[in-house]
């Protein structure tokens, strides 16, 4: 029946539904973060040099911006009402962590993006020019401080930190603000995912001024264009790879399942290497049918413990180490997962005792059970899973999008280098595979930024909360059938968004640039 | 100040090109599908449904935390 309460099938669709919006949703953001950032750097280009050329291109790229902006605004929303009907014991139980960062995030978009807005869009020749870039890079900042409220959100799901569960309420309480805004996750969050996302535009600059050139239509604005998105994109790249470092490092600390299942790796090894490609396929031999064994597999010695630990013989632990216990590099002793199911089971009675001691009011034994559950908090999460297995996430969405991601971002730095010197040289038209590179090379920033996306949250499963609340837990009990309509009219929606979007976008370029 | 904006604002949906004004009928009718049907009709807030105090929806999410294993 469609309409019937089906556990399994409920929370699935419900992970489908949060997926696909999710992924939608990104498809709009990351060219709002890095284009307003090269619309600011050619509008200053033309207020200083009065050069009428930087304002045909402001103009332009502003255009495109727009469209984008007007047809992703809000589409992030549907995340957030998705939390209220299909994740309800999650937004409760994440409480202000969650609610605080979205709450500033919502502020600063309204006041800053709405006011800066209208000015740059429809300020022209009514403001001063300085006026008008200021709303510019305004515009620029806003973006990007909203998009570090909501990666802060995301990182403490990562890293929960500074916050104490309150047993009486049964959320989790902000105990340390700047804990919560400042963890290293959530750092590595904001940096990596910003640069990526200029990356992108990047990208999408060259793409486009490329098929101008193709065309032989405002060459002279394409070059100046791909000179300063190349730029733009090979710094964007760099600081990409060197954030992409320290998350790792953060995620071998923090997530250690997540980068075992980012390599396949099942034992761990000191001096673990790094796999290039592979692939990863069953194997009854090994312990866990989650598990998978890594074929045909081209691996670089000992880079794999450099990437986590800065030393080439560092212990990496695999999937079997991490459920059976291990000690890590710097020391720390992590328990088996069944220890932490039982450490987690420990907690969750203790929570039921508290509140069964309060209703008596028995004081002593709400106090005791209160201990309990203090003691065994960090491994709450585990007494929800019925076996170490559910503990693995799936290996190969994880393993194929880490590679697919990092393949790309070496391909843009290529494509900048290139694109930067014949460009430079004049002579970008004259070698017709990089116009058609840079072409494709825009559905595949698209595609790099979305393997991140699954990188890090497929790789996070089974958990909503790192350690604490797994996604069976966080489900509201709804008929599964209203998630599956709901899932295809978000899916009918987005479609037509992202057609609509394509559409006038295709015909505003194709209309060219004002001269 | 907020004069200045509002003129600016005025100003320029009064003035938009034929592809701006598709762009803010495609942006009204998401924004209603989005507010409306969405929100209001299909995914309305299980808690807030449901329960009216903060009291009452600690105690259903403390039982379903107790009671899920």
């Amino acid at each position: 029946m469609l309409f019937e309460l089906n556990s399994a099938s409920l929370i699935e669709w419900s992970r489908w539904q949060f997926a696909m919006t999710a992924i939608y949703h990104y498809m709009f953001v990351p060219l709002t973060l890095g284009l307003s950032f090269l619309l600011a750097v050619m509008e200053t280009m033309w207020v200083r040099t009065g050069k009428e050329e930087w304002l045909h291109a402001t103009k332009f790229w502003m255009k495109l911006f727009g469209i984008n902006f007007a047809i992703g605004i809000a589409t992030g929303l549907i995340l957030e009402f998705q939390f209220g009907s299909n994740w309800s014991n999650y937004s409760w139980f994440v409480g202000d962590i969650f609610g605080a960062p979205l709450a500033i995030e919502g502020l600063f978009a309204f006041f800053l993006e709405a006011t800066f807005f209208a000015v740059m869009f429809f300020g022209w020749n009514k403001v001063s020019r300085r006026f008008h870039l200021t709303a510019t890079w305004l515009v620029f900042v806003g973006a990007n401080i909203s998009a570090l409220w909501i990666l802060v959100a995301n990182a403490w799901m990562q890293n929960p930190v500074g916050m104490e569960f309150n047993p009486l309420t049964a959320r989790n309480e902000m105990d340390d603000f700047w804990a919560v805004l400042f963890s290293p996750t959530a750092m590595n969050k904001f940096f990596h995912t910003v640069t990526s996302a200029y990356t992108l535009s990047a990208c999408f600059v060259i793409g486009v001024s490329s098929w101008f050139i193709l065309k032989k239509r405002h060459l002279e604005f394409a070059r100046k264009s791909i000179l300063l998105a190349s730029v733009f994109g090979f710094l964007s790249i760099l600081l990409t790879i060197f954030t992409g470092d320290t998350s790792a490092r953060d995620v071998t600390r923090t997530q250690p399942m997540k980068l075992a299942a980012m390599e396949g790796l099942n034992r761990g090894q000191e001096g673990a290497a790094l796999t290039i490609i592979g692939f990863p396929v069953k194997d009854a031999a090994l312990p866990s049918g989650r598990m998978r064994s890594v074929e045909y597999g081209i691996a670089v010695p000992k880079v794999l413990s450099f990437l986590g630990y800065h030393d080439f013989n560092a212990f990496i632990p695999g999937i079997e180490d991490i459920v059976n216990g291990y000690t890590s590099h710097d020391g720390k002793v992590y328990p088996s997962i069944p220890q932490r199911m039982a450490n987690g089971r420990l907690a969750i009675e203790a929570l039921k005792t508290y509140k069964t001691a309060l209703e008596k009011n028995n004081g002593l034994l709400a106090q005791e059970a209160l201990e309990t559950l203090r003691e065994n908090y960090p491994d709450f999460g585990y007494g929800y899973l019925s076996s170490p297995d559910e503990a693995i996430p799936p290996v190969v969405p994880v393993f194929y999008s880490f590679r697919i991601m990092v393949g790309l971002g070496l391909l843009f730095v290529l494509l900048f280098v290139v694109s930067w010197w014949y460009a430079k040289k004049r002579k970008f038209h004259k070698f017709r595979i990089i116009p058609y590179l840079a072409i494709a090379c825009v559905p595949l920033a698209y595609v790099a930024s979305q393997c991140g996306w699954i990188v890090a949250e497929v790789g996070r499963q089974p958990w909503v909360v790192q350690d604490l609340m797994p996604t069976n837990v966080a489900i509201t009990r709804i008929a599964s059938g209203w998630v599956i309509t709901t899932f295809w009219m978000f899916a009918l929606l987005f479609t037509l968004l992202l057609i609509a979007e394509l559409s006038i976008m295709f015909s505003q370029i194709r209309k060219g640039v004002k001269e | 100040m907020l004069k200045c904006l509002w003129n600016i604002y005025r100003d320029g949906f009064s003035h938009l090109p034929r592809w701006g004004k598709m762009l803010m009928i495609i942006v009204v009718a998401k924004l209603f599908v989005l507010f409306f049907v969405f929100k209001f009709l299909l995914m309305p807030d299980y808690l807030n449904n449901r329960y009216t105090t903060d009291e009452e929806k600690s105690k259903h999410v403390l039982n379903e935390l107790i009671t899920k294993p």
